[in-house]
């Protein structure tokens, strides 16, 4: 019956009724593998990890699968959410003392000035389409690591210092505290993100995005995807809708990068954690999972983060062996032979699926 | 005098820059992908001319001729393997499957050569120009990257212009369709492009680390990334583009470092970037595209 | 409908590798958790997290210690050495007899210098069992690790993160000097011996290592009127030409420029100097040690070049030349100060370890907790220092030693 009900809604609703029963599901099978405790102190380590390469990936997918633009510096929004978050709580640590509260503070610091930057950083570059386009959001990603890299801001009796490129010029009294030392970044972030915070986040995000794609507005942003002359001409405001994509896709991605801050005790934007290497990674996750398919892009990033962790034993193998694979499943999902062989398969299946349902 | 200096210092890079962004520029103009694996083929590159000349004591002219040879053949056998079966999917998967083979290069280098970094000895024996009662310092390796440069620049704008080969490239990159139906063999001319793009890639892989003498796995990657930068700055597709792009890009580093501040000036090239491509959209030398309704 | 299949093939293929990676781990490996991240369930009764201190205790006839670096990445040399010299000191220490009359077991894990990955990598060897943890090799990650460490009460001991955020924990120590030790120590031995009045500082300001010993550097250059002529910052991404912070530094007139950064880029700023014809005085600290190793480096260059360290490869004592010669027969290079710190760091361990009179069947708290104790009490003398100490905050006392460069070999000055 239930499936005879499901059936019936609207496709786009059911889909995003399985996403979230799905993520609720794993939820709760995580939780209760934790509480017996039969997992491994890797995955519950990795937990966190996953749902902030989940959350950023649905930030990106939007703006890849909907908007229909190549971004590759969302690692950029990434590191603008984590500094600025991780800023919020070094800053507020002594004054507020609830976890929960400060952690929202800081999610809220976080996600704005993603979503500031999205914002400014969209209305050049939106101008720009396909390649060009794609080049210019990872010039913004390699800028905004290189600039945080160079700053210094420290707070002590006397009130806030700042320097660009040179730490060496504040002096700090006893009291001093460092909030943001260039190349060292920030250390001593209260460790604030758990699994727990990281699903909640996940299931805002996904709420967020499919009730934007399935209202008015995301018709207007996939008609713009689909054909950017002919959505014009019907009176679409184009700048409107791409910018309003970007910001929240940037927003997402801040999130995610709050997440990650509040993980690790410490967060420095080196090329390997905020660089083009991360920006290329979620796309791969985005790419694989499916454009478009915010489920996809989520166990994508869930199983490409374990991935690398699982073939550990391997040692020096692993990633070699993880690029072999990438390479094979992109020949696989998309080869037109394969998919041809698959289709063969896939038709074979659903005449059987169809019997079934008679 | 200084100043002179570093205006050469920075026509050197970016010569270097520029013969990477041939690769990426003729690949896109006929693929019409992004090779991301291109900043690697160059280490493998220079892994060849650095284990001939080191270990085998080869002659460095020889070694270079051998690096190209194998980084042509490299070329071929990736574009065979991973990008040929996509020809016709979508440009991201073309995209990601680059990323991996980037990876697979980088890994293998890692387990074949080693983590630890090679001081590549330089190929040229030309001694250094003195100029100025030694004020002005070029070096010998400057003056071979720069003739390098622009003699592959010459030698490729012929090629293109005068053989039936370079036609078939320019009939490739304007329509893939109908020059097939023109008679063209388009996976030829593509194999072609990448062995070009491949070989070019060796000889940028010497010249970068003859000048900037150090070999590491992940050497290729950044003087990838900034080469790449340099095809779009000029506009991704055009020959010289690719020469202007990258000899700009290499003078606006330079240059930066030296009077801006030395820690941004990565920063200073792509906000650069970002300024030409709002001017312009396509880059300097870029095709204005008009969209047909 | 073909999107949704496409997940569910890519999902099945996944996890059809991932078993398989696990079950051929299990087989390859006796440890028992090896298989724990492939299904997450069979792990359960041989070592997991909510009972990570019991892990140890659970075979309880090894001691367990755990090393995490980067063996792979652009900092790959730098997590190897530890790992290979770590390696020696385990097997020698296993051949004498072990530690306290128990063997000694050693697992490392790569972290990529990357902080997450080096959280992970720990996670990964506490399933393993690990009971004291030697690591991480590099700053950033340490500074992670050493929060989660602290949290479980763990041991740890690092060979070579020098930052003083590494130490801010009561149960992490340090095998090798603090940055602002090597950057006033250099200043101080620049002016005590006249070397140059102006001097040139190039860095890279995207590490936390070069950055700290040049800005205690700097501080100290002024209380000894040392003039600092040029201070030229470069980053990881731009770390190949050094041309214009050369010709800064000879314009401005340096005497000697001071390279507080590692041997691989410091190789090409000497090549770099040599081509324009600049020759000051170079001087460096510990992360320059090896630039003799850099295999193809004209060392001729090298000639002259004065650093800090508390290792040479090529010292005549008898541990060092048996150290050495152990390396590189069994991996073929010449160890570099990297390796002498690990070497060092588990000798240390063990030191402490029987200082406290520890047994493996304790809990990797309670190690933790006698180790920590120990610390204070024990003199290590090591390849890297004679006479070692440490105080409670963590950081080692040992005297750095100053080499000059000589005839393509280290020379004490």
């Amino acid at each position: 019956m239930a499936k005879l009900n499901l059936k019936s809604i609207k496709k786009s609703t059911r889909d995003q009724f399985i996403t979230i029963a799905m993520v609720i599901v794993v939820y709760i099978i995580v939780q209760i593998l934790v509480a017996t405790g039969s997992m491994s102190s890797l995955m519950q380590g990795l937990l966190v990890p996953m749902c902030t390469y989940s959350i950023v990936a649905i930030g990106l997918n939007l703006c890849v699968g909907y908007l229909g633009e190549l971004s590759i510096g969302h690692a950029g929004f990434m590191c603008v959410g984590a500094f600025s978050s991780a800023f919020v709580t070094k800053l507020l640590e002594g004054t507020i003392t609830n976890g929960i509260v400060l952690f929202l503070i800081a999610l809220c610091a976080g996600v704005l000035m993603a979503a500031l930057f999205g914002f400014l950083i969209g209305i050049p570059v939106l101008r720009l389409r396909g390649d060009y386009l794609a080049i210019v959001t990872l010039a913004f990603g390699e800028i905004i690591k290189n600039v945080i890299n160079v700053l210094y801001i420290a707070k002590d009796t006397d009130g806030f210092h700042f320097a660009i490129s040179n730490g060496n010029a504040i002096k700090l009294s006893d009291e001093g505290m460092w909030l943001i030392n260039g190349a060292k970044g920030i250390v001593k972030i209260p460790h604030l993100s758990s699994f727990t915070a990281g699903v909640i986040l996940i299931l805002i995000a996904l709420l967020i995005v499919y009730n934007l794609v399935n209202s008015r507005s995301g018709r207007a942003i996939m008609a713009i995807r689909d054909n950017r002359i002919a959505a014009e001409s019907v009176g679409i405001n184009i700048t409107k809708f791409k910018l309003m994509a970007f910001t929240i896709s940037a927003a997402i991605a801040g999130a995610g990068g709050v997440l990650y801050a509040h993980n690790l005790s410490t967060v420095t934007a080196t090329p390997a954690n905020f660089g083009y290497n991360m920006s290329i990674m979620i796309l791969v996750f985005v790419v694989l999972g499916g454009m478009g398919s915010f489920r996809g892009s989520i166990i994508a990033a869930v199983l490409l983060t374990l991935l690398p962790e699982v073939l550990r034993g391997l040692a020096d193998y692993r990633m070699l062996i993880y690029s072999i694979v990438l390479i094979a499943m992109m020949l696989f999902n998309w080869a037109p032979k394969c998919i041809e062989w698959r289709q063969k398969l896939g038709v074979k299946f659903r005449r059987n699926a169809k019997k079934e349902a008679v | 005098m200084n100043f002179l200096s570093y205006l050469i210092n920075g026509i050197s890079l970016g010569s270097v820059y520029a013969i990477i962004a041939l690769g990426y520029t003729m690949v896109y103009g006929i693929a019409k992908m992004l090779n991301f694996a291109h900043g690697d083929v160059i280490m493998i590159g220079c892994y060849v001319t650095f284990l001939a000349m080191s270990g085998q004591g080869i002659h460095p002219l020889a070694a270079v001729i051998i690096s190209i040879v194998v980084c042509t053949l490299l070329g071929i056998a990736v574009e065979k393997i991973a990008y040929k079966p996509l020809r016709r999917a979508t440009p991201l998967a073309v995209l990601i499957t680059a990323i991996g083979v980037s990876y697979f290069l980088q890994n293998a280098a890692l387990l074949l050569f080693g983590a630890d970094t090679k001081s590549f000895s330089s190929v040229v024996t030309l001694p250094a120009l003195k100029l100025a009662d030694g004020a002005l310092t070029i070096s010998g390796t400057t003056i071979v990257t720069i003739a390098a440069c622009i003699v592959i620049m010459v030698a490729l704008m012929l090629f293109i212009k005068k053989t039936k080969a370079g036609q078939a490239m320019l009939a490739v990159s304007e329509d893939k369709d109908a020059a097939q139906l023109m008679g063209v063999n388009v996976n030829a001319t593509i194999s072609l492009t990448f062995a070009i793009g491949s070989g070019l890639a060796a000889i940028a892989g010497v010249l970068f680390c003859s000048a900037y003498p150090t070999l590491t796995p992940y050497t290729g990657s950044m003087p990838g990334i900034k080469a790449f930068t340099a095809a779009v700055f000029g506009g991704i597709g055009s020959i010289p583009g690719a020469l202007i792009g990258g000899i700009l890009l290499g003078i606006i580093e330079i240059l930066g470092r030296a009077y801006i501040s030395s820690q941004l000036s990565d920063a200073i090239v792509f906000a650069v970037l970002i300024v030409v491509l709002l001017v312009k959209p396509t880059g300097i030398l870029g095709k204005q595209i008009h969209e047909k309704v | 409908m073909k999107k949704a299949l496409s997940v569910v093939v890519t999902a099945a293929m996944m996890t059809t590798l991932m078993a398989g990676c696990g079950d051929s781990n299990g087989d390859a490996q006796s440890a028992p958790a090896a298989d724990g991240a492939a299904a997450g369930t069979e792990s359960a009764a041989a070592s997991d997290a909510g009972a990570a201190s019991d892990a140890g205790a659970a075979d309880g006839t090894t001691f367990k210690i755990g090393g995490i670096g980067p063996t792979t990445g652009d900092a790959a040399i730098y997590g190897t050495a530890v790992m290979n010299a770590a390696q020696i000191a385990v097997d020698e220490i296993n051949a004498a007899g072990g530690i306290n009359g128990y063997q000694v077991e050693f697992k490392f894990e790569d972290d990529q210098s990357d902080a997450e990955k080096s959280v992970n990598a720990y996670n990964s060897l506490k399933d393993w069992g690990m009971q004291m943890l030697m690591g991480t090799v590099t700053t950033t990650p340490c500074v992670a690790v050493a929060d989660m460490t602290a949290a479980d009460g763990m041991f740890q001991l690092t060979p070579s993160a020098s930052s003083t955020d590494v130490i801010v924990n009561d149960n992490v120590f340090q095998a090798c000097f603090t940055d602002p030790n090597q950057g006033t120590a250099s200043a101080q031995y620049i002016a005590e011996n006249g070397l140059a009045t102006k001097v040139a500082v190039i860095y890279d300001s995207s590490s936390v290592y070069s950055s700290g010993i040049e800005a205690t550097f700097v501080e100290e250059a002024a209380n000894q009127g040392i003039e600092i002529v040029a201070e030229e910052a470069f980053t990881a991404d731009s770390k190949t030409d050094f041309s214009t912070q050369l010709q800064k530094a000879q314009s401005a007139g340096a005497e000697l420029v001071f390279l507080p950064i590692y041997y691989t880029e410091a190789s090409i700023i000497l090549t770099q100097a040599d081509g324009m014809g600049y020759e000051p005085t170079f001087f460096g600290v510990d992360g320059m040690d090896g630039i003799l190793g850099v295999e193809n480096f004209n060392t001729e260059l090298a000639e002259g070049v004065m650093l800090l360290t508390p290792f040479a490869a090529d010292a005549d004592d008898e541990a060092t030349q048996a150290f050495v010669s152990k390396y590189q027969e069994l991996y073929g290079d010449v160890p570099n100060q990297f390796a002498a710190d690990a070497y060092d760091a588990i000798y240390i361990i063990k030191a402490a370890a029987e200082q406290a009179g520890v047994t493996p069947d304790m809990s990797a708290a309670d190690l933790g907790a006698a180790l920590s104790g120990a610390m204070t009490s024990i003199s290590v003398d090591g390849l890297t220092g004679e006479g070692m100490t440490w105080q409670a905050t963590g950081e080692v006392s040992k005297a750095p030693k100053a080499v000059v460069i000589k005839d393509g070999a280290y020379a004490a000055m």
